[in-house]
C-alpha cells in the first residue's frame, strides 16, 4: 500500500469512491504502475503523473486525457491483448482491473517520439479535404491510397478470434428510466414506489452521475447518501431492475431500448461460462430520458495540449477519484463552472493561478468565494494560447475585447500543467434523436435541447437543460409519478423533494471560438480527435460545404469514435458565424445509435459459429452418420451427398466410386435415399380439389383417390414457382409435396392466396413436412423389396400401377406408399410419421439386403434425374416460364390458374426463349461444367450472342457411358440433333456439345412402367 | 474556376488557403431552364453534367430539397461494381464502371475510385455454378471475371472462416478484380462541382412540391422556392420516386424499403477488398479514414424513415461474425437507414414515362451508387435524344406490361427479396 | 421493434411476421388474361409516404395474413385486423 502511495505522486491522500486498501498493478506502454479498485484507467494514470496517452488522427499531435467519461476524444488506447485485444478503447471508460494491459495508439516507435508527428509540421498541406483535390494522376489513386490507408485508421485489431461469450436478453417494462443521476434516481424511486415495472440503465459501476463527481448536498449531506438510500429503496423493490455498466445506446421503434450490459469487461477475464456482455432490449410502455449533459470545450490555439483539460472532469477527478490532474491549474470558462471548478480543484491541494472568465460580470456568488480564497478571477479574458510540447507547460491570456476589435492584444503568461476549460453544458439528446425527434436550439445555454416527443420518451433534468440539481431532483420526482400515473398506476402526492444548497449561477458568453491573435496561425482545435479545426471549418464554408451534414462529411468533424460529442455543437457555432446565421438556423446533423460504439459480437450473441443458423436434420439423420455418408449443407437441412464404405478413405476418387456404386445400384438392383426433406403439405376441405386447379398449372378434378400426379406451379408474373406430386388421399383429402427449397415460399403462397383472394373456398392447408419421415426405393428390385415390406399389399403393376398411391402398415407403424419416380426407375416412396423414421429406414434396409438395397445420396439422384431430364431448383431457377422447361403443353387452357395471365406476355410467350435440352459432349468425354454458357462459336469476340446456358450436369453417367448435361438453349426443340458450344472463359474451356432430348436414358419408359 | 492539382494545393497551403473558390455556386433559381432534374443526388448531378457535357445542353437546374448528395449518395456502402449476370444489366453496369475509371480524372475531384475488387463468396456447389454461369456471362461481355476455388479464396483472404465451425462453409468465389469502392461524397460534390463548371445551376434546399401540367406534358415545377418552368424534366430521387409520382397521379412498380448501413471505429488498415458473404447477406469493406463500412438485407418492409430495427442489426452482425470471425470484438460506431426505391424485378427503370416531357429514372433497389456516371450518361442521352440509349434500352418502364423482366436476383415480384 | 396486434395472438414483435405487402391490391380474378389489371395487380404500387395498409404473415405464430394500417414514414401502427376488415384511419393526424 506505501509502495503505492509512493507510486501515485498524484493522488490525495483521502477521499474519493477509491479503496485505497486495494490497489491494482497495471501497465501502460509495458511500464508498469498502480492504481486503486474504483479507478478508471484514466485517473490511474493521471494518479500515476501520466499525461501524455495518445496521439492525434491526422497530424500525431500530443494527446492526453481530456474528459472522465464517454465523450473522450483523446485518450484511446488499444486495451488487452490477443483474441481479447480491443483497440481505440477509452481510458476514461476503463475500470481498472489486476494486471490490465494498456498501450497507447496511431504512433510509431514510441508515444513520445512519433516519426509520424511531422504530419504535425506539414499542417498547412493536410488542411480540410486536401485528398480531393490531388492524387488524381497516375499511377492512380489505389496507389496513393496504400500509403494514405496506412496513416489513417487509429487503433491496431489483428485477424485473431474472440473468445468471449455475448447474451442476449429481452426485457419488459411499464417505465424505462435511462440514466441513474439525480434526476434519473429520482424517477424511479418514484415510479418503482407506485409498483409500476421500472427499469433503470446506467452507464457506470454504480448508481449516482455527475452526484459522484461534485461536493454537493442533499437534505444538508453529502448527495451520494441520498443516492445510496434511493439505490437501497430500490434495490428492495421487487418491481424494479436496476443494470449497472449498461448503457442504453439506441432507442428503437415500439420504444424498444437497446442496452448493452458490460458483465465482465471489468474483470481481468471473465469466469468460466461467464459472458462479457448482455445485449438487451427492453421492451418499454415509457421511457425517462435522465441520459444528462456533455460539457463543450472551449476553442483556442492549443487547446489540445496534454494538461487541458474539461472543467467538470477535472472536478470528476479530484472528488471522485482523488486525483490531482495537475499540480499548478489555471481554469477558463465561460460560466460559473469555472468558479465551482477552482474551488474543488483548490480544496483538493491544487494551487489554482488564476480563473479565466471572458464574462466582465454577471457572474454568480461563487466569484466571491474564489476570490475569498486568494484565487486571481480575471473577467473579460480569454486564453489565447497554450505553451509545451508532450505537457502543458503555460497558458497567454489576453483582453478578449481587445482581441474581437482586431488589435493585438497584451497577453500574460501563466506558467500551469492543468488547464480546466468549460464552455457550457450540452444536453445529451443522443436517444431522444434516435427516433427522428427534432432537437431545439436554446441560446441560454447555447446547446440543443429535446423538442416534441414523437414517442412515449419525455427527457428529464440536465438531458432537457435543467443543469442545477434541484432542477434535476424534481423533475425526477415530478416525471417518476406522472408517468406512472400516467399509465394507471397511483402515487401519492410526491411529499419529499428533498432540498439542495446550490449556489445560483449567472448566465454563460456564448463563445463558440476564441479568436486567433492576428498574425499567428495556431492551432484552434474544434474536433480534437480528428484533428478539425477552427480553421478548417471556415476554408469549408468558404469552399461552399456550408451544410452542417457537407461540413461534417468534408472536414470529418464528429466522424470520429466519439461521434462529435465535444465537437459538433462547437463546429456548428464556428459555421454559424463564418455564415452570419445562428446556430439555430444551422441545425445539427442527425444522432446516430449506438450512443457509445458496440461490440459487433454483441449484436450476433450466441448465433454464430455452427450456431448460426438452425440445423435441420432429418429423422434419419444419426442412421446417415452411422454409416459412412458424407452430409453436406442443402438450405438449413444435412442431406447424404454419398455413402462411403467402412475403411473408405474420403477421397475424391473414393467420393466418385461411391456415386457410381449408388447410381448403378438403383438402374441394376434397388437404392433407397432419405426424401424427408421435401416439402409436404395436407390439404382438406371439399374445395381441396379447385384450389389445386387454381395453383397448379394442370387439372386436377379428375385425379382419382388412391392417385398422385405430377404437377407445376407458377408465380403470379408467371414464372415457374415449383413443381412436385400430389396425391388424392381420400375423397377431400389431399397430400401434397414441394421441393426442399421452396417448402416454406409454397407453403405462404397457399395461405395467403386461401386467406386474402380466395376465403370462400372451404379448405384448410398445413405444413406437414416435419410429421412424415420419407424415403424412396428406387430400381428394378423396389417390388420385390416393397412386397417384403408390404406383403398385404398388391403391388402388381395393375393392382398398383405407376402414380397410385396406398395406405398401409409397414409392421406396425402406418405408413404411405406413393409409386413415383425421381430416377426414372421402378420406384416408391414410403413415408411414415417422423418419430418411425429411422426405425422403418432400417427395416427397409434390412429386407432390402438380399435384393441389393443400397443407400444413395444427392450426388447419385442427381445423376438419375440429369439421365431422366428431370428438372431441380438448378432449373427452375426464378426465371423460367413452364413453356421453357417444357411443360408448356401442360398448361391447363380449361382453367384460371396462378400466373395465366402474364404468361402470356410477348417476353414470357416468346418461342425463341432458351428452353430445356439435354447435352452431350461431342467427343463422347469431355465433362460440361455446370454454368457454361451456350455459344455458336466459341471464337466470337466479346460481346458474345449466347444461346443459353448449362444449368445441371453429371461428370459421369454410368448408365449412359458419357457426360451428360442439361441446360436451356434458343429455340431448344428446334435444335435437337445441332451441334453449339459449351463455353467456360473463366477456366478458358470451350466443348462441342450436341443437342438432345433432355429424356436420355429409357426414353419410352419402359422402366418407370415396369 | 482554378484547377485542383498538387500545385494548386501548395500554391494555396503558402497563401493561407484564402484563394479557393466555392466548389459551385449558390445561384437563385431562373424562371425557366431547358431541363430540370429533380434530385441532387449523384443520379441527377451526373445527368446534369453530361447533359451539359455530352450533349451540349446548358440551360440545366439541378434541384434537390435539402444537401447535394443527402440522400443514397451519401449513406451507402460505397461498393462499385459490374459483375451481372442478365445482358441488359451487365452492359449499362459496365458502361458506367468505365466512366468510374477515368472519373476524377474527368471531374478535377479525387473521387477516390479504388478498384480493390469484389469478392462474392460461394457456399454450395449450386452457388458455384450460379456464379460460373454469371462469371462466364460477364466474360462474354468482356467484363472482368475470376472464378476462384476455396484454396485460391484461402490465398487471397486468409482471415475469413475456413475452419470446421463454420454453418455454411466456403467453396470459392466470383471475383471482380475491377470492382472497389469510391467516396461517396465526393462523387456528389465532384460531379456538382463540374455540372457547374458548365453552367448548370445547383439549387438547393429547393424541395418540390407539385407540377403544372398542359395536357400530357409538364410546363413547370412548383418548389418552396417558387415556380420553375421546365423544357423536359427528368426525376432522379430514389426512394422518393414514387411519391413523387403520386403527385402526378402516376403508379410505379416501385416500392420504398429502409436499408441500413453500418460502420466500424476506424482502424489500421484490416481489409483491403470488398467481399460480400453468400450464405446470407453481408457486405464488407474498410473505408479510407478506417471504419469497416458494411450493410446487409433490408428490414423487410415498406418504409420512408431512414432508420432500421434490431432485427435486421442483429441479423447482419451475424452474417459479418460467420464470413470473419475477428469482426466479434470490433465495434459498431454508428448505423443509419437509407430509403430504397425497391422495383419489382430487381433492376433500374431508365426511360420515358407517360408524360411527354417526363423522363424517369428510378428503381435502383440498393445498387444505386456503382451505377452513378453510368445512369447519368444513358438518363442524359435519353432526355436529350426523346429516345433511350441502346444501353438502357432494355430498363424501359414498359418492361413489365410487356413481359421482358430484369430479374437478377431471381426472387420475382417481391421488392424486399431484391 | 414493431408490435402487431394480431387479431388472433394478440400483441407480437413483428419478427414473428413475414412481410407481405400493400394490402389495397385486390387480384383481379376472373379477368381476362390480356386485361391490363394484371400488371397493375403484380407490378404498382401506391407507395404511399404516409399510412399505408399491408398484410403480414403471422408465420411464426398462428399463420394467419393480418392486415396492419401503418404510417411507412415513421413505421407507427395505427391499427390491425384480418384481412377482410376495414381499418379506419385513426382520427388524430400522426406525428410527422
Amino acid at each position: 500500500m506505501i509502495r503505492g502511495k509512493e507510486q501515485q505522486p498524484f493522488r490525495i491522500s483521502e477521499g474519493g469512491e477509491i479503496e485505497r486498501t486495494r490497489p491494482l498493478s497495471f501497465s501502460f506502454d509495458g511500464k508498469s504502475y498502480t492504481g486503486y479498485e474504483g479507478d478508471t484507467l484514466a485517473s490511474a494514470l493521471l494518479a500515476n503523473g501520466i499525461k501524455l496517452v495518445g496521439r492525434s488522427f491526422k497530424y500525431h499531435r500530443p494527446r492526453g486525457i481530456y474528459s472522465a467519461g464517454p465523450e473522450e476524444p483523446n485518450a484511446l488506447v488499444n486495451l488487452r491483448s490477443g483474441g481479447r485485444q480491443e483497440p481505440n478503447t477509452r481510458a476514461t471508460q476503463i475500470e481498472l482491473f489486476a494486471g490490465l494491459e494498456a498501450e497507447s495508439q496511431n504512433r510509431w516507435p514510441s508515444l513520445a517520439l512519433d516519426v509520424m508527428g511531422v504530419n504535425d509540421l506539414a499542417s498547412r498541406f493536410l488542411f480540410a479535404g486536401f485528398y480531393y483535390k490531388t492524387f488524381m494522376g497516375m499511377p492512380g489513386w489505389h496507389f496513393y491510397e496504400h500509403f494514405i490507408r496506412k496513416a489513417a485508421g487509429m487503433g491496431t485489431a489483428e485477424h485473431v478470434s474472440d473468445p468471449d461469450l455475448y447474451d442476449k436478453m429481452h426485457g419488459h417494462a411499464d417505465i424505462v428510466v435511462v440514466g441513474a443521476g439525480p434526476a434519473g434516481l429520482a424517477a424511479a424511486l418514484t415510479a418503482g414506489r407506485s409498483g409500476a415495472r421500472v427499469f433503470l440503465i446506467d452507464e457506470n459501476d454504480k448508481p449516482g452521475g455527475r452526484l459522484r463527481s461534485e461536493r454537493e448536498t442533499i437534505d444538508g449531506k453529502p448527495a451520494m447518501d441520498w443516492a445510496a438510500s434511493t439505490l437501497a429503496e430500490l434495490e428492495e423493490m421487487e418491481n424494479a431492475t436496476i443494470l449497472r455498466r449498461a448503457t442504453a445506446f439506441g432507442y428503437y421503434d415500439g420504444d424498444t431500448i437497446a442496452v448493452l450490459e458490460r458483465i465482465s469487461d471489468h474483470l481481468p477475464v471473465p469466469a468460466p461460462f461467464q459472458v462479457r456482455q448482455r445485449r438487451w432490449l427492453i421492451h418499454a410502455k415509457k421511457v425517462l430520458l435522465a441520459t444528462g449533459s456533455t460539457e463543450r470545450p472551449l476553442v483556442f490555439d492549443g487547446n489540445d495540449r496534454p494538461g487541458v483539460m474539461l472543467a467538470g472532469a477535472a472536478r470528476t477527478y479530484a472528488n471522485r477519484f482523488a486525483v490531482r490532474p495537475g499540480k499548478h491549474a489555471v481554469v477558463f470558462a465561460n460560466n460559473d463552472d469555472g468558479y465551482r471548478t477552482a474551488l474543488d480543484l483548490a480544496e483538493a491541494g491544487i494551487e489554482v493561478r488564476g480563473v479565466i472568465d471572458p464574462r466582465t460580470g454577471g457572474q454568480g456568488p461563487l466569484k466571491e468565494d474564489v476570490i475569498a480564497q486568494g484565487i486571481d478571477v480575471v473577467r473579460g479574458a480569454v486564453v489565447v494560447r497554450t505553451h509545451g510540447y508532450l505537457g502543458l507547460a503555460g497558458v497567454d491570456i489576453a483582453d478578449l475585447g481587445t482581441l474581437q476589435s482586431g488589435t493585438t492584444p497584451e497577453t500574460r503568461f501563466i506558467p500551469c500543467d492543468l488547464l480546466a476549460t468549460g464552455g457550457g453544458w450540452s444536453p445529451n439528446v443522443h436517444l431522444y434523436s434516435h427516433q427522428s425527434g427534432k432537437p431545439v436550439y436554446d441560446s441560454a445555454i447555447a446547446a440543443f435541447v429535446p423538442g416534441e416527443s414523437r414517442m412515449n420518451d419525455r427527457s428529464i433534468g440536465a438531458a432537457r437543460g435543467r443543469f442545477s440539481l434541484g432542477d434535476c431532483l424534481a423533475d425526477g420526482y415530478t416525471a417518476g409519478q406522472e408517468t406512472a400515473e400516467a399509465l394507471g398506476f397511483t402515487t401519492g402526492a410526491v411529499t419529499d423533494i428533498p432540498s439542495t444548497d446550490e449556489q445560483a449561477t449567472g448566465p454563460l458568453k456564448i463563445l463558440w471560438q476564441v479568436p486567433a491573435l492576428p498574425g499567428r496561425k495556431g492551432r484552434r482545435f474544434v474536433d480534437l480527435q480528428d484533428d478539425v479545426t477552427a480553421d478548417d471549418i471556415k476554408l469549408a464554408q468558404s469552399e461552399g460545404y456550408v451544410s452542417v451534414e457537407h461540413l461534417k462529411r468534408y472536414t470529418t468533424l464528429g466522424m470520429g469514435t466519439d461521434q462529435g460529442k465535444t465537437s459538433n455543437i462547437n463546429g456548428h457555432g464556428v459555421l454559424a458565424e463564418a455564415r452570419g446565421l445562428d446556430v439555430s438556423e444551422v441545425g445539427t446533423t442527425t444522432f446516430r445509435p449506438p450512443y457509445t460504439p458496440v461490440a459487433i459480437g454483441a449484436f450476433a450473441g450466441r448465433e454464430i459459429g455452427r450456431h448460426q443458423n438452425p440445423v435441420r436434420r432429418t429423422p434419419m439423420h444419426d442412421w446417415h452418420l452411422a454409416h459412412g455418408a458424407q452430409m453436406v449443407e442443402a438450405g438449413l437441412w444435412m442431406r447424404p451427398q454419398y455413402y462411403l464404405g467402412k475403411d473408405e478413405p474420403n477421397s475424391r476418387e473414393a467420393m466418385f466410386k461411391a456415386i457410381e456404386r449408388e447410381t448403378l445400384a438403383v438402374r441394376n438392383s434397388a437404392g433407397i435415399s432419405d426424401v424427408s426433406t421435401l416439402g409436404k403439405i395436407d390439404i382438406q376441405g371439399p374445395d381441396a380439389a379447385e384450389l389445386l386447379n387454381r395453383v397448379y398449372i394442370n387439372g386436377w378434378k379428375t385425379l382419382a383417390v388412391g392417385k398422385a400426379r405430377y404437377g407445376v406451379m407458377l408465380r403470379e408474373d408467371g414464372v415457374a414457382l415449383d413443381d412436385g406430386t400430389t396425391s388424392r388421399i381420400g375423397e377431400n383429402h389431399y397430400y401434397m409435396t414441394t421441393t426442399t427449397a421452396e417448402a416454406g415460399p409454397v407453403m405462404e403462397h397457399l395461405e395467403l392466396h386461401l386467406q386474402v383472394h380466395w376465403p370462400d373456398l372451404d379448405v384448410k392447408v398445413a405444413s406437414v413436412s416435419d410429421e412424415w419421415a420419407a424415403m424412396a426405393i428406387a430400381g428394378p428390385n423396389s417390388r420385390a423389396i416393397l412386397q417384403d415390406l408390404f406383403p398385404q399389399v398388391d403391388l402388381s403393376n395393375e393392382g398398383f400401377p405407376f402414380m397410385g398411391v396406398r395406405e398401409a402398415k409397414l409392421g406396425a407403424f402406418p405408413a404411405r406408399i406413393f409409386r413415383i419416380s425421381f430416377s426414372g426407375e421402378l420406384a416408391y416412396e414410403i413415408a411414415v410419421p417422423a418419430g418411425y423414421g429411422e426405425a422403418a429406414w432400417e427395416r427397409c434396409l434390412a429386407v432390402g439386403e438380399a435384393h441389393g438395397l443400397v443407400p444413395y445420396g444427392l450426388e447419385a439422384l442427381n445423376i438419375l434425374r440429369i439421365e431422366k431430364g428431370h428438372v431441380t431448383v438448378a432449373e427452375i431457377d426464378g426465371r423460367v416460364s413452364a413453356a421453357d422447361l417444357g411443360f408448356g403443353k401442360m398448361m391447363s387452357s380449361k382453367k384460371r390458374f396462378i400466373g395465366d395471365a402474364l404468361v402470356t406476355r410477348d417476353g414470357m410467350d416468346d418461342p425463341s426463349r432458351p428452353t430445356l435440352v439435354g447435352l452431350t459432349p461431342v467427343d463422347g468425354k469431355t465433362r460440361i461444367r455446370a454454368g457454361s454458357i451456350l455459344v455458336e462459336d466459341p471464337k466470337t469476340p466479346p460481346p458474345v450472342p449466347k444461346l443459353g446456358h448449362v444449368s445441371s450436369t453429371a461428370p459421369v453417367s454410368p448408365n449412359v457411358g458419357h457426360p451428360i448435361s442439361l441446360g436451356l438453349l434458343k429455340d431448344g426443340p428446334n435444335r435437337i440433333g445441332d451441334t453449339v458450344w459449351a463455353v467456360f472463359p473463366l477456366k478458358g474451356e470451350a466443348v462441342h456439345v450436341k443437342v438432345t432430348s433432355p429424356n436420355v436414358y429409357d426414353v419410352e419408359g419402359a422402366r418407370l412402367h415396369g | 474556376m482554378a484547377e485542383y492539382s498538387v500545385f494548386s494545393l501548395i500554391q494555396n497551403a503558402l497563401t493561407g488557403h484564402k484563394n479557393w473558390q466555392r466548389a459551385w455556386r449558390d445561384p437563385e433559381p431562373k424562371p425557366s431552364y431547358d431541363v430540370v432534374i429533380v434530385g441532387g443526388g449523384g443520379h441527377g448531378l451526373a445527368t446534369a453534367f453530361y447533359l451539359a457535357k455530352v450533349h451540349g445542353i446548358r440551360n440545366v437546374a439541378v434541384l434537390e430539397k435539402g444537401w447535394l448528395g443527402g440522400g443514397n449518395t451519401g449513406r451507402n456502402t460505397t461498393i462499385v461494381r459490374s459483375n451481372y449476370m442478365l445482358d441488359d444489366n451487365a452492359h449499362f453496369y459496365e458502361k458506367s464502371m468505365k466512366l468510374w475509371e477515368n472519373l476524377s480524372h474527368e471531374l478535377n475531384f479525387n473521387v477516390m475510385f479504388s478498384q480493390r475488387g469484389v469478392l462474392n463468396l460461394a457456399h454450395s456447389d449450386g452457388q458455384m455454378d450460379r456464379f460460373a454461369r454469371r462469371g462466364n456471362s460477364m466474360r462474354l461481355n468482356g467484363i472482368d471475371a475470376e472464378l476462384l476455388d476455396r484454396k485460391e479464396v484461402k490465398r487471397m483472404i486468409p482471415y475469413l472462416n475456413y475452419s470446421d465451425e463454420a454453418r455454411f462453409p466456403i467453396y470459392g468465389g466470383l471475383l471482380q478484380p475491377r470492382g472497389g469502392t469510391a467516396r461517396h461524397d465526393a462523387v456528389a460534390w465532384g460531379l456538382a462541382r463540374g455540372a457547374d463548371r458548365l453552367g448548370v445551376d445547383i439549387i438547393q434546399n429547393c424541395e418540390v412540391t407539385g407540377f403544372k401540367r398542359t395536357g400530357n406534358r409538364i410546363e413547370a415545377v412548383e418548389t418552396s422556392r417558387g415556380t420553375i418552368g421546365c423544357g423536359k424534366i427528368g426525376f432522379a430521387v430514389a426512394g422518393n420516386t414514387g411519391y413523387l409520382a403520386s403527385k402526378l397521379g402516376m403508379k410505379l412498380p416501385i416500392e420504398s424499403h429502409v436499408l441500413q448501413a453500418f460502420v466500424s471505429e476506424p482502424l489500421k488498415p484490416l481489409i483491403d477488398h470488398v467481399v460480400t458473404y453468400g450464405a446470407g447477406h453481408f457486405y464488407l469493406s474498410q473505408s479510407d479514414k478506417g471504419g469497416l463500412v458494411f450493410g446487409g438485407d433490408l428490414d423487410m418492409y415498406n418504409s420512408y424513415a431512414q432508420r432500421g430495427n434490431m432485427e435486421t442489426i442483429d441479423h447482419v452482425m451475424r452474417g459479418g461474425i460467420a464470413m470473419v470471425p475477428s469482426l466479434s470484438r470490433l465495434r459498431l460506431l454508428r448505423h443509419w437507414g437509407g430509403i430504397m426505391d425497391m422495383s419489382m424485378d430487381g433492376s433500374p427503370i431508365i426511360g420515358k414515362s407517360p408524360i411527354d416531357n417526363l423522363y424517369l429514372n428510378c428503381g435502383w433497389c440498393y445498387g444505386g451508387f456503382k451505377a452513378t456516371p453510368g445512369s447519368g450518361w444513358v438518363f442524359a442521352h435519353t432526355i436529350a435524344e426523346d429516345e433511350p440509349h441502346p444501353l438502357n434500352a432494355g430498363l424501359r418502364l414498359d418492361r413489365f406490361e410487356r413481359g421482358h423482366i430484369l430479374d437478377e436476383e431471381a426472387t420475382g415480384p417481391v421488392p424486399g427479396h431484391h | 421493434m414493431l408490435y402487431i396486434d394480431c387479431p388472433y395472438c394478440g400483441k407480437r414483435a413483428h419478427e414473428e411476421f413475414t412481410y407481405i405487402g400493400d394490402a389495397t391490391k385486390k387480384r383481379p380474378d376472373g379477368a381476362e388474361k390480356n386485361d391490363p389489371a394484371w400488371v397493375d395487380y403484380v407490378y404498382t404500387r401506391d407507395n404511399p409516404r404516409g399510412p399505408h395498409l399491408e398484410l403480414w404473415h403471422h408465420g411464426l405464430g398462428c399463420r394467419e395474413v393480418v392486415k396492419v394500417l401503418r404510417n411507412i414514414l415513421t413505421h407507427e401502427i395505427l391499427g390491425a385486423g384480418r384481412p377482410a376488415d376495414e381499418i379506419p384511419l385513426p382520427e388524430t393526424e400522426t406525428k410527422p
